[in-house]
């Protein structure tokens, strides 16, 4: 424990990536190889299911702490992280001890789950008592599960790659499925993740985990410098840009397992899938997006419409899906690659000859909740454009762009063949603050969450209101932040807890990637994705936009 | 009827009305007692000023020719009908707690303190009073301060290490107070031990008032080359990050010692390698020890976290009030917000 709170100390010390990856090298050579399995298990972003309640937790450590409640919630408003607060809080310990990362897990933090609470009371104070003081915030760390430190999955993956002379590609393929909520790596999982490449390491596959996914980068290149810097698109796949949930559907050894891009397995959420998939052959992973489809009794098969993602929350949020939800609010899958076929991995495959398997695929399986995503055609880059011009009237994003040669590749990596997201233009109002929030992590302390507000009726109307409309907390740059903290500290109304009313001085330009009707948001409007595009220091608030404006965004 | 409070908040700050002055007041006034020589709270503009003799020199350095009186610690003057004495607070060189004693009432004002000896100046002092004025800088309990001691063995062990990797260690610092406690403190075998021109002035003064510093050299002295910065520890003024006197010193680590690197989120947005945690002002159970140590069951509380502070303090069973002052924090001058410290903040 000491070990690996000293690698933690270590890594989020240091904003040079080299150096973390040093550390966690020499880490990971050094350490008990039981303590190391959980070690990449919580820096690969595994998270056991939760330990303790957390009211549970902050009660009892108050309590040691010998501190009022309202003290201890200024403290943690103030660090704007509990493990952090409770480490900080705690007195200092009585005892000592001289466990490993894992010995700490598997005899201390894994049996608290579940205890009765006087039980778990007397064991938590007993942990506390031997906790050096340095251990402590890596210890709330793994009970809390917020455990971000700077360090992500792919470095996870490089550094362990170096350790066993590997392709990193293939240290990603066996960290599938690792960091699993019920996951319990030990030492021969560990040795497991670096052991030297095997001739039926494809034998793993049988076990019904998913590719790691290959994801897009954002392109945002002015028109007429595509030419230059992609050629002609006659070398590019072309599809539109879906706005659902990313998935792999995996068909093997007679079991459908359908993964979303958080490596959540999520084939009991969507029975109509899993039960497509059952009609596939063995050997088959599909990638795609899921989204809710509606189509009218003329529809032929594979005609349609997608719903905003706003459709598909109703589904992900319900506890039991009923006939009548499945009835209203159907999914689909839109595949648009073929990552494994007849038990073989396809991925080395040009991009292009994966389709042409996936189409036939598709055609062959006749079934109506899986659609190829269209492939899109165009002479040239600018008939594309006005293509994509109808993309917000679809209920689309923009367009994929997807070299025709290229390989399916790891994660954000471009060393096999490159995805570009070309997306539109956001939709945009100017909106003004008016409560603001502190932040957390880096921003703790600062006012940097805000809610914005649009008027309920034009200027000339006599005692309109602001109504607030949507939360954003990204756009700003750390300055701007500094000074729009300040502002709300010199403005502030009323404060509830953490959150502050002001005084409305403040107009941004809000920019959105979708708008739906609402009943759950007093505005009646819900959008997504909100963030601030720019500061409008130039707009006072009077000029701000009204919900007229922005009711005439909502898709007709 | 009560007798009138002996220190009371006017919009030019903190003022004694039967002796007719202010202390450490934000707008110009007649008559000033500062209690230390840092810019928020000894301003420009002071008709007359009384200090701690410690203080004359930053002072003259800060504000020119000023009309000073200077008092050793624990000697009296009386003017007025009020008797004023100035008592150590352990924050800076010359830094001093306000005792005033009148018609057998006693009041102290603390200025800013630390309570912990750093060995560059006067160490904390309690002086027993009825009314005690304190700072709340760090008002919370999540302030708990590392020991001399622990802080100054992972500075040291931080410079050894990049001296053994051949790079320059350059330490963020306030100029005045803070600076100098790092000089006195670390072990200065390690390697030379260059200090940005804003340090070297204050250097002098402390030299000046006995206090045991290492030998400092500036970047531009002769014989200051790239071999030399490689093995060096550099004090800087937090403003010199990011400007092009940094440049000289190549692959450097950088490092911010502050009371608020306590915090991740804080040490995070700085930017730096590293964030050591050490503070010119007492951290919470230096606070409780130093309102304890007065005896006075009256407290105005200044600036920091002054509402947490007046409800803890009155739950403690203290006749609690909050006195709104102009004060600030040397760390955090020219940063948008100081956590914690909130203006908007009121007395429950």
């Amino acid at each position: 424990m000491k070990q690996f709170a000293a690698l933690y100390r270590e890594l989020d010390a240091s904003t040079s990536n080299l150096v973390k990856q040093a550390a966690l090298q020499r880490y990971l050579r050094s350490a008990a190889p039981a303590d190391a399995a959980w070690a990449v298990y919580f820096l690969a972003g595994g998270r056991p299911r939760q330990l303790v309640p957390t009211k549970l937790l902050r009660l009892l450590a108050q309590q040691a702490a010998g501190l009022p409640e309202w003290l201890f919630d200024e403290s943690y408003e103030a660090v704007g992280d509990l493990a952090e607060t409770l480490a900080l809080l705690l007195p200092p310990p009585t005892e000592a001890h001289d466990l490993g990362l894992a010995a700490w897990l598997e005899q201390h933090l894994l049996p608290l789950r579940g205890m009765p609470p006087e039980q778990l009371a007397e064991a938590l104070r007993a942990q506390w008592r031997q906790l050096a003081s340095e251990e402590r915030l890596v210890y709330f760390k793994l009970i809390t599960g917020a455990f971000r430190v700077g360090v992500s999955r792919l470095q996870v993956t490089q550094v362990l790659a170096a350790i066993g002379g590997l392709d990193p590609k293939r240290v990603a393929q066996r960290l599938m499925g690792y960091t699993h909520i019920a996951g319990r790596p030990g030492a021969a999982d560990f040795a497991a993740l670096i052991a030297p490449e095997s001739s039926g390491e494809q034998d793993r596959q049988a076990s019904g985990q998913p590719y790691p996914f290959f994801l897009a980068h954002p392109f945002a290149l002015p028109l007429d410098q595509f030419d230059a810097v992609l050629g002609p698109p006659s070398q590019w796949l072309v599809e539109w840009k879906w706005d659902g949930i990313r998935a792999q559907l995996v068909r093997r050894a007679g079991q459908v397992c359908l993964w979303s891009r958080g490596e959540e397995l999520v084939t009991d959420r969507f029975p109509e899938l899993a039960e497509m998939g059952g009609t596939l052959p063995d050997g088959t992973v599909l990638d795609g997006e899921i989204v809710v489809w509606h189509r009218d009794s003329t529809s032929q098969p594979g005609e349609g419409r997608v719903q905003p993602f706003a459709e598909l929350q109703k589904r992900i949020g319900r506890k039991t899906l009923t006939p009548k939800l499945l009835r209203e609010i159907p999914v689909v899958l839109l595949a648009y690659d073929l990552l494994e076929w007849e038990g073989r991995d396809l991925r080395a495959l040009p991009q292009q000859e994966r389709r042409e398997l996936l189409d036939a695929l598709v055609a062959t399986a006749q079934h109506p909740s899986l659609i190829a995503s269209p492939v899109l055609h165009g002479e040239s880059w600018q008939e594309l454009a006005r293509q994509r011009e109808s993309a917000r009237a679809m209920g689309v994003e923009g367009m994929m762009l997807k070299q025709r040669h290229a390989a399916y590749g790891v994660g954000r990596t471009k060393d096999v063949g490159l995805w570009w997201k070309w997306k539109i233009d956001p939709l945009s109002v100017d909106a003004v603050l008016v409560y603001a929030q502190r932040g957390h992590g880096r921003r703790a302390s600062l006012y940097s969450d805000y809610t914005f507000a649009v008027w309920d009726a034009p200027p000339e109307v006599e005692e309109r209101k602001l109504v607030p409309f949507a939360k954003a907390y990204s756009g700003l740059s750390d300055a701007e932040m500094a000074r729009v903290d300040a502002i709300v500290r010199r403005t502030t109304m009323e404060s509830f807890g953490p959150v502050r009313s002001v005084t409305p001085t403040l107009v941004f330009e809000l920019g959105f990637e979708g708008i739906a009707r609402s009943t759950r948001h007093k505005s009646g409007i819900a959008v997504r994705f909100p963030r601030m595009l720019r500061w409008r220091e130039d707009k006072p608030v009077e000029e701000a936009d009204t919900l007229q404006t922005l009711g005439a965004l909502l898709p007709s | 009827m009560p007798p009138e409070d002996l220190v009371i908040a006017r919009p030019e700050g903190l003022y004694c009305p039967p002796g007719d002055f202010y202390i450490d007041p934000w707008r110009p006034v007649d008559r000033a007692v500062i209690t230390h020589a840092h810019s928020d709270h000894a301003r420009v503009g002071h008709g007359h000023y009384l200090a701690h003799d410690d203080s004359a020199g930053t002072l003259r350095a800060r504000l020119g020719d000023i009309a000073l009186q200077t008092l050793p610690y624990g000697e009296a003057v009386v003017d007025r009908g009020v008797r004023l004495s100035l008592h150590p607070a352990g924050h800076v060189l010359g830094s001093a707690q306000v005792r005033l004693e009148h018609e057998g009432r006693v009041w102290v004002a603390s200025g800013d303190y630390k309570t912990e000896p750093d060995g560059t100046c006067t160490p904390f002092e309690p002086v027993p009073c009825d009314t005690f004025i304190t700072e709340s800088t760090f008002g919370l309990p999540i302030y708990r301060w590392p020991t001399q001691a622990a802080l100054f063995s992972e500075i040291d062990d931080w410079w050894r290490a990049n001296a053994a990797q051949g790079r320059a260690s350059v330490l963020l610092c306030y100029a005045f107070g803070k600076a100098q406690r790092i000089l006195h403190g670390v072990d200065a075998g390690i390697g030379p031990i260059v200090v940005h021109g804003a340090v070297e002035p204050l250097n002098a003064v402390y030299r000046a008032a006995g206090v045991a510093l290492p030998p400092t050299l500036r970047a531009t002295d002769p014989g200051v080359d790239a071999a030399l910065l490689k093995r060096a520890l550099v004090l800087a003024p937090p403003s010199a990050a990011g400007t092009p006197w940094m440049r000289r010193f190549g692959q450097y680590s950088d490092a911010f010692a502050s009371g608020w690197m306590q915090l991740r989120g804080t040490r995070r947005r700085r930017g730096v390698d590293r964030g050591f945690v050490m503070s010119d002002h007492a951290d919470w159970e230096g606070l409780q020890q130093a309102i304890a140590g007065t005896g006075a069951e009256r407290v105005f509380v200044t600036h920091g976290s002054v509402a947490v502070m007046v409800r803890w303090l009155r739950e403690c069973g203290l006749d609690a009030r909050e006195f709104r002052t102009e004060y600030g924090d040397e760390d955090m001058e020219g940063e948008g917000p100081t956590p914690g410290a909130d203006g908007t903040t009121s007395g429950p």
